[in-house]
């Protein structure tokens, strides 16, 4: 444990922005650890990785870790994150984003960033629920649960992030729990090191706005909750009762460059064409 | 000013192909835009320029918010970055621009305005966009707004714009209007060296003494593009001088003051007019954009006809060119301010003259021209 603390010591601005934000029993901070140890896993440099991130609990993220980061309007991380990496190529872009972020008032720039493949990795912190504002439904809040704008339980159908995203032309896209840490950790390193647009859903409970709300009793609760219902995306294919359960795992995985180099090639093609006709 | 107007190679280009010469010329390499009328010629010339020039890019985004965050990225990443646009996306761009004020990012945005309110009227002129330029953005921030009245000037105040955006730190929006941007006229095409160009100053310092927001000789904080060892924290929150959000109300005042400051002591610098026959006007017209040429001829007309008239054209809207316009003001009888909507700059005018002089304004908010002769029958 203590190696695993030093090492997140190493990429924190521990000396500025601590404690942090989050409510007791949050994952969000899980998650902040599997991206360092992604990034440390990848021996990138912190002067290399670039981290945007929206409004909301999630957004806060950047400000804890001690690379280049960048805390954008609400919904509009993916669109910073994407002027800097067609600016330039060789940094790792990082856009991390709460659900609402990243798919409701973001969600056409998250269709866009998967469709034109842009070498981007989006992180998407998935607790159901606006949390920062006090506990609104989101685009993916589940059917029939509560919320302070579905009193009366949600009418609306949740959206599947990886399904959106995989039919949006992503390059890498997956989904795992801050209950199932070391495969999120390896989720996230996998994304990172693919070309193109890569996408890692991270369920992550919210106990404060969301658990109290929809019949559990704790934090620890919602991390049993995650537990159980989340299965290996191949063993839930065998599932015979899918009803509730969650596959988690890599979805896509396709070697397709990242916008950014599709463009330094048609860059190259039309300087050669140009120095061939002179 | 004027160098392009003599000699060079010569070009008929648009208003809009002029913009696209002077973002060149001033280094420009990034471009993120949505097409929108009448503003698209800049977008579909960039689209043809950019990948020719070295690590030159360009973007066709989603929408205006997602232009105006790609710009705002690839300014943060060190290139001279631009957007264009017209009303209705300008309305969608607020948000972002009050990011890059409060963030103090660099970029230029050109607004083509046209006739509004809302989708209004698309090809056909307008200049109901000032206020949004200076007011759109929700809160109180600093924002420099230009404008331009032919061709030529479309160049050179785009040249403007990027030295203003780099030296300030700061967003620079650039009015045009339909008829200004549509215009084709001759134009001398720059030669490297013709401009003075700015680039925003960098840090010299080891990266742990640097903070991003922090008061300095000039109150331009230096900026260093992201990914070259000076990592610092962006963010739209109120922030301290090292980029962290902070809801302290003596940090929370100090900055806005700076961000403010910055701007304001540097009128001299920012503020940039042209006096037409103005040293012995008793009747002044004030005007910008395509007014500004018919004004040009009726205060013509109006010295044939022995009335002594003078034009003060707008280059800079905001700070408003009260160092020039005050002290013509005082010396008249009248002042005219005609404009393509309701009143929006005879506003900063009243405002300026604080009732020492009559002030009386053309509106016309029908999609056609103020003509000269409607300007020279309210000063002859």
């Amino acid at each position: 444990m203590a190696e695993v603390t030093q090492l997140i010591h190493q990429y924190l601005r521990h000396n500025k922005k601590f404690p942090l934000v989050f409510c007791p029993g949050c994952g969000h901070g899980i998650v902040l650890g599997s991206l360092v140890r992604g990034v440390h896993a990848l021996g990138l440099s912190k002067d290399e990785v670039v981290v945007v991130a929206g409004i909301g609990c999630s957004g806060r993220i950047a400000a804890y870790v001690d690379f280049n980061t960048v805390h954008a309007t609400h919904g509009r991380a993916l669109t910073i994150a994407t002027g800097i990496k067609m600016a330039n190529p060789a940094l790792t872009v990082i856009a991390v984003m709460g659900d609402g972020d990243a798919f409701s008032i973001g969600g056409n720039h998250l269709i866009h960033a998967a469709r034109r493949n842009i070498g981007v990795t989006a992180l998407v912190l998935n607790n159901f629920i606006y949390g920062m504002t006090g506990g609104q439904c989101s685009s993916t809040t589940p059917e029939g649960a509560y919320s302070h704008t579905s009193p009366m339980g949600q009418l609306e159908a949740a959206f599947d992030i990886v399904e959106l995203t995989k039919a949006a032309g992503a390059s890498g896209v997956a989904r795992g729990t801050v209950f199932h840490v070391k495969a999120l950790d390896g989720l996230i390193t996998a994304a990172l090191t693919q070309p193109g647009f890569n996408l890692v859903e991270a369920l992550t409970p919210c106990f404060t706005q969301y658990g109290r709300g929809n019949g559990f009793k704790s934090a620890v609760d919602m991390f049993k909750w995650l537990k159980e219902k989340a299965v290996p995306r191949e063993t839930y294919e065998k599932l015979e009762d899918k009803a509730g359960r969650i596959p988690i795992g890599v979805f896509v995985k396709r070697d397709a460059p990242g916008l950014e180099t599709r463009y330094a090639a048609m860059r190259e093609t039309l300087r050669a064409k140009k120095g061939g006709a002179a | 000013m004027s160098q392009i107007r003599k000699k060079r190679r010569e070009a008929f280009l648009l208003g809009n192909e002029a913009v696209v010469e002077g973002a060149l010329a001033a280094g420009c390499s990034f471009y993120a835009g949505y097409p929108i009328t009448p503003s698209t010629e800049i977008m579909e010339t960039m689209a043809k320029r950019l990948p020719q020039v070295v690590d030159g890019v360009f973007l066709q985004m989603e929408d205006e918010i997602a232009s105006m965050g790609a710009v705002i990225g690839a300014s943060l990443a060190g290139r001279k970055a631009m957007t264009a646009t017209s009303g209705p996306g300008f309305s969608l761009m607020q948000e972002q621009i009050g990011y890059a004020a409060m963030t103090e990012t660099p970029l230029v945005l050109v607004d083509v305005m046209r006739g509004g309110a809302s989708t209004g009227l698309p090809t056909s002129p307008g200049q109901g966009d000032v206020q949004q330029a200076r007011w759109g953005a929700h809160g109180d921030h600093p924002i420099i707004v230009l404008s331009a009245s032919d061709v030529p000037e479309c160049l050179e105040m785009t040249v403007v714009a990027f030295n203003f955006a780099e030296k300030y730190r700061t967003p620079v929006i650039l009015l045009l209007d339909e008829i200004t941007a549509h215009t084709r006229e001759k134009i001398g095409l720059p030669e490297p060296g013709d401009f003075e160009i700015f680039s925003r100053l960098v840090p010299t310092m080891p990266p742990e003494w640097y903070k991003p927001y922090e008061e300095t000789l000039r109150g331009v904080p230096p900026m260093p593009p992201v990914g070259t060892g000076y990592r610092f924290h962006v963010t739209g929150l109120s922030h301290d001088p090292l980029g962290f959000p902070t809801a302290r109300p003596e940090e929370v005042r100090a900055m806005v003051e700076r961000q403010f400051r910055k701007i304001d002591r540097f009128f001299h610098d920012i503020q940039l007019v042209e006096h037409v026959n103005t040293d012995d006007a008793e009747v002044l017209v004030i005007a910008y954009g395509c007014v500004a040429r018919s004004a040009r001829l009726a205060v013509r007309q109006a010295r044939e006809a022995g009335v002594r008239a003078g034009l003060l054209i707008l280059r800079t809207l905001y700070p408003f060119p009260r160092v020039h316009a005050e002290k013509l003001m005082r010396n008249c009888r009248l002042v005219v301010v005609p404009e393509l909507n309701v009143g929006q700059i005879s506003r900063e005018v009243k405002r300026v003259n604080e009732g020492y002089t009559a002030v009386r304004t053309i509106n016309r908010i029908d999609g056609q021209i103020i003509t000269p002769s409607q300007i020279l029958k309210e000063i002859a």
